[in-house]
């Protein structure tokens, strides 16, 4: 048990450095609903199973969702992106 | 010309390494902080105190469930749930202050925003209709059973309310917004939060005043284990749970397209 906790967080250690390293906001958000995944199993073997309820249904589901309507919103992600941010690349 | 870009070019530089050097920094920081921590699950911690036995002891006794956590957070702390509600509500309101989008003042309708009317949304394929009609039911089931078990078992108000929450968003993106709408609308958004949160303050209101006064609450507390058990614990759930499912459904209907449904309009 003590082995998949620790591959466990070691993943989590590379998803917080990943999401700021990467440039692409659409991959940010995905390895960050990603980390909430993990956290989730994380808690569920920490013997607390509400937090992980909570940490999948929020962390891993709403929070992407609100991220990717509000870029688009923005225009940042998805058809409306703005013509700069594509000339930039 | 040349020399300021130059500058330019400096100013960027130091920008990098100071940044960095403030990351590294917090991190160190963190990471000291963290060794000094006491180790996970000793025995001699200092949360291992009277009032951590208190709640795993006498827990179930005193506010009825069997779900320790859920005593904690809606008896022994309401009084924080009630505060984290209506931080939801208050964010709710801010967002729409922010980004709602107007209204037509003959019928009600929401005007597109220029963004959306730019980009016209592309038709919903076959596989995400297909996996949100199992995927919905399936969902709000789900988070019902959670709201209504949340004494009994892993769960609650606020999990179950952004599970249903979810099942609604996916409801909108796969079929349209006019169907959860159809119900959800603007009026009866703000009505259910309303009333969530009024019944919520009322209930406590009666346990804290009795609680306060030495005055034997009239509420029974039932066997614990059953479903109508726990006291307060069950209707308090579920007005915490109305409150974040609607206002997480909120979110997204501001995020993207500025707003809910007034009720006078006609579904489609």
């Amino acid at each position: 048990m003590n082995i998949v906790i620790y591959i466990l967080l070691a993943f989590l250690v590379l998803c917080a450095l990943s999401v700021s390293l990467t440039k692409d906001v659409l991959a940010a958000v995905l390895i960050q609903l990603g980390f909430s995944t993990v956290m989730a199993v994380i808690w569920l073997i920490l013997e607390s199973p509400d937090l992980a309820v909570t940490e999948a249904a929020v962390g891993a589901g709403i929070t992407g969702v609100l991220f990717f309507s509000a870029f688009r919103r923005i225009g940042i992600i998805g058809p409306g992106r703005r013509n700069h941010e594509k000339k930039e690349r | 010309m040349k020399r300021k870009k130059d500058n330019e070019r400096l100013l960027r530089n130091v920008y990098t390494a100071l940044s960095a050097a403030v990351c590294l920094g917090m991190i160190a920081v963190l990471l000291v902080t963290v060794s000094w921590l006491p180790p996970f699950g000793n025995g001699d911690n200092p949360a291992e105190n009277e009032v951590y036995e208190r709640y795993v002891e006498s827990g179930t006794g005193e506010a009825g469930a069997v779900n320790t956590v859920a005593d904690m957070i809606l008896d022994y702390r309401a009084f924080d749930t009630l505060g984290e509600s209506n931080v939801l509500f208050t964010a709710a309101c801010i967002v729409m202050i922010l980004l709602r989008a107007d209204r037509d003042p003959k019928d009600g309708c929401l005007q597109i925003p220029e963004l959306e009317a730019a980009a016209p949304e592309g038709k919903p394929d076959a596989v995400l209709r297909g996996a949100a009609t199992v995927l919905v039911p399936l969902g709000m089931m789900l988070g019902v059973a959670m709201i209504m078990n949340g004494h009994l078992s892993a769960g609650g108000g606020f999990s179950g309310g952004a599970v249903i929450g979810a099942a609604l968003i996916l409801c909108a993106v796969a079929f349209g917004a006019g169907r959860p709408e159809k119900y959800l609308n603007m009026k009866n958004w703000s009505r259910m939060v309303w009333a969530a949160l009024l019944v919520y303050t009322v209930l406590k209101a009666y346990s804290f005043y009795t609680g306060a006064n030495g005055i034997e609450s009239i509420i029974p507390l039932g066997t614990p284990g059953t479903i109508l058990s726990g006291g307060l614990i069950l209707p308090l759930n579920i007005c915490v749970g109305v409150v974040v499912s609607c206002t997480v459904y909120g979110f997204y209907a501001l995020f993207s397209k500025g707003g809910l449904q007034s009720g006078r309009q006609s579904s489609h």
